[in-house]
């Protein structure tokens, strides 16, 4: 646990397996404060699983896993670890659907979330300007009012981007962002998760290898719920076993 | 911020609910007590209490939608909120009857000299004095609806199991309100009242001010219920019911506002049936079946759910069918109502008020050059279809269907 001082995300040892099928085998994965790391690795290998635990979606069968240096997250729910400032895109984006552009990220960003605040809650000045700064960031400014079922599948994951900046918190999850996108949008994508790291931890899921390069961040190759390798993209992407198991298939 | 979420409460179509039900508060009871009978205009009283009655299901109705068409929460239950707020008033009305009873006895309510009781149950304390019956019609349903939704919600029993155990909590109820030895009369249930606050509770000026009663408090329901929809808390809501863990990955306690909303739609249900009970002169165990808790989810599917207005105008309609059937072919009730409810699920999932934004929208999408094929999609599977449709789909107006939990 004291290696866990200093450091935004700590696993330590996790494994969790499903009707004895083991998706995560003693895995371990460090993030710094403001810093970013890929992860890559086959269908399979345990990546959304591992976002799994960390959001308090599923516990794990062993292992540490601790956030901002000393809070346990295998204690809590997922409400509450999203309110200690872990916000996640799902790899299926999921926005709601029967709601405008707007009301979803008004219920994104970082408010109380109490019942009785909720329900009183009246939108200032400040929270639509944040609003207004998030919709031209992700580009939907022309889409506010529209209902987020009526977006392209590449909108629905700016939008999920949106609502993860809308929530402010400190470490980003995010699985595959740049499914769905055309090329101009990945780079874009890439642009701005750079700019979300020089302040916020992230960790990124993703497949697409140029949008990794463009990344320019250490990157974990995952095989079977355990690391592979570590490194910049050239040593993972270099390494005989990711070759092998990962990127020769 | 508060004065804010109250003129939210009143925006679009709200104020017009609430102002046509304020005047029918006012012009029925007038139309009924100042135009003599035979007179173009008179409301005769039977009408009144038919009414009446059908303003309290609208507000049961009301209540139901809460949960379900905003929160996604299929109770079949709510019947026995509305009973236990019936019974509450029952309580109070049968404690004025004092000793008009056949058996004489002061304070003893006739079952109970009957059934040889010696002295009021505690829980028939303090029932005589209007405001603590008042009280108990509030407090019963809601404090009922806290703890089974405290324990339902946080373990996180949703769908199909969930509105199980809704239907087995009314039908529990049932059995134990039939038994006599719980006090509350038995299966006769609690009639032969006499007066309310003081009044004769079958006159005509009673009768007229039950009904105003009646639709003031289906009018505030409406604007209590609209606030609530209108706020965040009210978007969460939505959220909720359709993409449950979504809304908890916010950071959004969902069981929270599960239990809020369903609180909330219990002391609602309540109100509407203490309200019921001096309208139709006796509240039996029979309230508590799980039919009647069944029959308040077609009233809102009929009229369409997720909307204020839909439940109040389906539970009208439907029990406006329902009079008219009982008395005309009784045998064909239950077929019709079995009948109405496929037809409607099947092709009016917005029920009656979706239908008029279907209209609206089909006239929109028949001026559009090149309208979209429509193959009914419903959330995911659906992602690349629509990316590919993309703008197009704007003005389809299409329900997403609550999603389970993922
Ligand atoms: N809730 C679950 N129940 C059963 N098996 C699961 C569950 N979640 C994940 N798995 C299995 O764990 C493995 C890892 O899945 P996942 O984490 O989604 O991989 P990745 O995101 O790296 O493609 C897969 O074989 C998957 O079938
Ligand atoms: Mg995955």
């Amino acid at each position: 646990m004291s290696k866990a001082l200093d450091t935004m995300l700590y696993l330590n040892g996790v494994s969790v397996s499903f009707d004895g099928f083991k998706a995560l085998n003693s895995l371990s994965i460090i993030v710094k404060p403001a810093e970013m790391l890929a992860i890559i690795g086959p269908n399979g290998a345990g990546k959304t699983t591992m976002m799994d635990i960390i959001t308090g979606k599923t516990r794990p069968d062993a292992g540490e896993v601790y956030f901002n240096g000393r809070t346990d997250l295998t204690k809590l729910d997922e409400a509450a670890i999203a309110n200690l400032g872990i916000g996640r895109k799902f790899q299926k984006p999921t926005v709601f659907e029967s709601q405008s552009v707007w009301d979803n990220l008004e219920m994104a960003l970082k408010k109380p979330r109490g019942i009785f605040s909720t329900l009183f809650y009246a939108s200032d000045r400040e929270d639509k300007d944040r609003i207004l700064d998030i919709l031209e960031t992700v580009r939907l400014a022309g889409r506010k009012d529209d209902l987020a079922a009526n977006l392209s599948h590449g909108q629905k994951q700016w939008l999920e981007i949106g609502m993860l900046l809308a929530q402010d918190p400190k470490l980003l999850l995010v699985d595959e962002p740049v499914a769905g996108m055309t090329d101009a949008e990945t780079v874009e994508t890439a642009n701005l998760l750079r700019e979300i790291s020089k302040t916020r931890s992230v960790v990124v899921v993703e497949h697409d290898m140029s949008f990794v390069r463009d990344l320019d961040t250490r990157v974990t190759c995952l095989a079977e719920g355990t690391v592979l390798a570590e490194g910049s993209l050239e040593q993972v992407s270099a390494n005989p076993t990711v070759i092998e198991r990962y990127l020769g298939r | 911020m508060i004065t804010q979420a109250l003129f939210r409460a009143l925006d679009k179509k709200a104020i017009w609910v609430v102002a046509i039900l304020l005047v029918i508060a006012l012009a029925v009871p007038a139309a009924n007590l100042l135009i003599p009978p035979g007179s173009p205009g008179h409301v005769p009283n039977y009408l009144v209490t038919l009414f009446g009655k059908y303003l309290t299901y609208a507000m049961l109705a009301l209540a139901l939608d809460l949960v379900w068409g905003y929160c996604g929460i299929l109770s079949l239950g709510h019947g026995a909120f509305f009973a236990l707020g019936g019974y509450a008033m029952g309580m109070y009305l049968m404690r004025q009857i004092g000793d008009r009873g056949v058996y004489g006895d002061p304070v003893l309510p006739d079952f109970m000299v009957f059934l040889n009781y010696s002295e009021l149950p505690w829980f028939w304390q303090g029932m005589d004095q209007f405001w603590f019956a008042m009280l108990m019609v509030v407090l019963v349903p809601g404090l009922l609806a806290f703890v089974f939704g405290w324990f339902a919600f946080r373990s996180r029993v949703t769908g199909v199991y969930l509105s199980i155990i809704t239907q087995a909590m009314t039908y529990a109820l049932l059995l134990a309100f039939f038994r006599n030895d719980m006090g509350f009369g038995g299966n006769n249930g609690l009639t032969d009242f006499k007066d309310i606050l003081g009044q004769p509770i079958t006159a005509t000026t009673t009768r007229a001010s039950l009904f105003a009663a009646t639709a003031i408090a289906l009018a505030l329901s409406v604007f209590i219920c609209s606030m609530i929809v209108n706020s965040k808390l009210g978007k969460v809501m939505i959220a909720v019911r359709d993409a449950e863990s979504r809304a908890r990955f916010l950071g959004y306690r969902v069981e929270y506002v599960k239990l809020f909303a369903f609180v909330v739609s219990a002391v609602i249900a309540g109100i509407a049936g203490a309200l019921y009970v001096p309208q139709v002169g006796i509240i039996n165990p029979g309230e508590f079946a799980p039919a009647n808790s069944i029959e308040v989810v077609i009233w809102t599917a009929v009229g369409g759910r997720g909307t204020i207005i839909g439940p109040i105008i389906g539970a009208i309609i439907v029990n406006m069918g329902k009079s008219y059937f009982t008395g005309a072919l009784p045998e064909l009730w239950l077929f019709a109502l079995g009948g109405l409810f496929v037809f409607v699920t099947l092709f009016l999932p917005k029920g009656i008020v979706g239908l008029i934004g279907q209209w609206r929208g089909y006239s929109e999408w028949r001026n559009r050059p090149a309208p979209p094929s429509d193959g009914a999609p419903s959330g995911e599977a659906h992602a690349s279809d629509l990316a590919e449709r993309g703008e197009n789909t704007k003005t389809v107006t299409r329900a997403p269907q609550p999603k389970p939990a993922e």
